[in-house]
């Protein structure tokens, strides 16, 4: 378990976070959300043992990062933000300095790096300096560094920024596929990604924690959480907008865009959480010979609340 | 059990600078630079051959001079880059302490410089076929220079985790170093004896390196110069350490 207890760190007069807290228990992916300049990477500094804290502690599988950081950082696997790795090294040799620094035995290092590297996708690379590697290698060699120890506990600090779909992806599922006996906490300002990897989102907007939820409880906080959307050609649809706000269960129902007798309207139902009004919807527009082209529930947008929560 | 493991990592980080040295061009540069230097002064400005002496007097004579630029290059990128490129929050994230990445680094630079002056060794040759040299104090007078680097080194090692630039950490170390070899220098001794009291005279002189690098040269090797070598070295790091354990970012 990672632990973190009231983390603060005041530069000269900025207070860059402000006694931020939160447990992270093995299994689970910890999306670390927010605006840049919000705290994310002082955050993570702190919990590597990179930064003192100014005040607060983390606590990783017991050790303390303050009072007994060596043991701390043994336990830590960290990627830290654009990835650095020493340029003039070849891929091989970094990874077995690093093997080396941190005591995994002697007999067995090859083998973990090769299978590392295997894993990475690097194998193509692994006799490359770094200093000629593309950006994306770069980034999956310093993240090879990062799990080469098999830690129990991982922080990931914006692990896909500047990488293709593709290696989005792929780094996407190398952390999936980890998570089930780590615990793991990744920083990222792309809210794709929170859906696609984690298990639970805080948000911090200047050095505070705004919100602590799972993807879905953050999306069920949007306004357009649980409306329905659904795209019609009528005869008059506007008429039919008015029979739709006179349904039983409706609280409003909007126009979205209109072009002569198409349309696409929004419904937002009286209670988002209740049976679904869809099939009533559905049956009445049928009965008045409207043609249902599509029709869709929205589960919220985590862009709209995390600009609601973070501009505010 | 932690002692080990110490060792381990200040061997791990020692082996990956050193190769790091010699994996690059500037480092064969440098061993071009230093031989030059050295050569062109004792050969030509201290006419080495015309003054028929089977000695390397006037080869040590040069060493600090020629040190107090070079070994702040070396020495300047030792943190400067790190820094600069990030790689401390890397460095630091691992488990080893302060003191163990700077004692490999800084190991790893001094060997560098060893081997340097290794290298020097067809000048040995040529005073060996001029004549019978005194090969202890020739032998004391490598030592000496040797630890002479050791102690530049360190000063330059500690300017380099003040800032992510190599040039202003190599200018500060530069100075510093100016100050440790004029301090009990004898022409600048003397424009101060005038009117500096004399018990700090007497302070800032046994400061110098040059009277300790002296006594060593001429082929004494005494404790208390070996321990004055060692203590700045220790000093040196030990501030470094400190500033690298306050720093405010990367
Ligand atoms: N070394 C530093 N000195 C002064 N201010 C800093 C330092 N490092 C970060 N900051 C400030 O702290 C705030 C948080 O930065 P950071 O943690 O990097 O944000 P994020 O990773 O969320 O983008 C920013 O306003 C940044 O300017
Ligand atoms: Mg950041």
């Amino acid at each position: 378990m990672i632990e973190v207890r009231e983390l603060t760190k005041v530069f000269d007069v900025k207070t860059a976070v402000n006694s931020v807290s939160f447990t992270v228990e093995k299994g689970e992916i910890l999306g670390f959300l927010g605006p840049n300049g919000a705290g994310k990477s002082t955050t993570m500094r702190m919990i590597t043992g990179f930064l003192p804290p100014s005040s607060g502690t983390a606590v990783i599988g017991g050790c303390d990062i303050v009072g007994d950081s060596l043991n701390a950082r043994r336990k830590i696997g960290y990627l830290p933000e654009n990835a650095p790795v020493y340029r003039e090294m070849r891929v091989t040799d970094f990874l077995n300095f690093c093997a080396e620094v941190r005591g995994v035995d002697s007999g067995s290092q090859q083998a973990r790096v090769d299978e590392t590297i295997e894993k990475c996708f690097l194998s193509d690379v692994r006799f490359q300096t770094v200093a000629t590697l593309s950006k994306g290698f770069k980034q999956r060699v310093c993240f090879a560094q990062s799990i080469l120890h098999d830690p129990e506990y991982l922080i990931f600090d914006e692990p896909t920024d500047g990488l293709d779909p593709n290696q989005k992806h792929e780094v996407r599922l190398m952390i999936r596929e980890m998570s089930a006996e780590k615990a793991i906490i990744l920083s990222t300002h792309i809210l794709d990604e929170v859906d696609a990897v984690c298990s639970r989102a805080i948000i911090i907007a200047n050095g505070k924690i705004v919100a602590d939820d799972t993807p879905q409880g953050l999306k069920a906080t949007s306004p357009t959480h649980g409306s329905l959307m659904v795209r019609i050609t009528a005869e008059e649809p506007n008429a039919l907008l008015m029979l739709l706000k006179a349904e039983p269960g409706v609280k409003a129902a909007e126009i979205l865009e209109q072009s002569d007798r198409h349309a696409r309207i929004r419904i937002f139902p009286e209670n988002p959480d209740a049976p679904p009004i869809a099939d009533r919807i559905l049956a009445m527009l049928s009965a008045r010979s409207a043609t249902v082209h599509s029709l869709l529930v929205e589960e919220g947008r985590l862009d709209e609340v995390f600009r609601a929560i973070t501009t505010s | 059990m932690r002692t080990a493991e110490s060792i381990r990592s200040i061997r791990a980080i020692f082996k990956r600078e050193l190769a790091g040295y010699f994996g690059s061009p500037v480092a064969y540069v440098f061993i071009v630079i230093f031989l030059l230097l050295l050569g062109f002064f004792t050969f030509y400005i201290n006419h080495f051959f015309e003054m028929g002496q089977a000695d390397l007097r006037s080869f040590f004579e040069w060493i600090p001079w020629v040190f107090m630029f070079l070994v702040p290059a070396v020495a300047m990128r030792l943190w400067s880059e790190e820094r600069r490129l990030g790689t401390l929050e890397l460095m630091l994230t691992l488990p080893i302490t302060i003191f163990e990445a700077i004692l490999g680094k800084f190991l790893a630079a001094w060997a560098f410089l060893g081997i340097c002056l290794l290298l020097t060794f067809p000048m040995v040759l040529t005073v060996l076929y001029l004549g019978s040299p005194d090969m202890g104090a020739i032998f004391t007078g490598y030592v000496g220079s040797f630890l002479m680097a050791g102690a530049f080194l360190s000063i330059g090692s500690m300017t380099s985790s003040l800032t992510r630039s190599q040039v202003i950490s190599f200018i500060i170390a530069v100075v510093i170093c100016l100050f440790f070899i004029l301090a009990g220098y004898p022409p600048i001794t003397e424009i101060f004896s005038g009117w500096a009291p004399k018990w700090l005279m007497d302070l800032v002189a046994q400061m110098g390196f040059l009277p300790h690098y002296a006594s060593i040269k001429r082929g004494v090797l005494d404790v208390k110069d070996l321990l004055y070598f060692f203590s700045v070295i220790f000093f040196m790091l030990a501030v470094n350490g400190a500033v690298l354990e306050n720093r405010k970012t990367a």
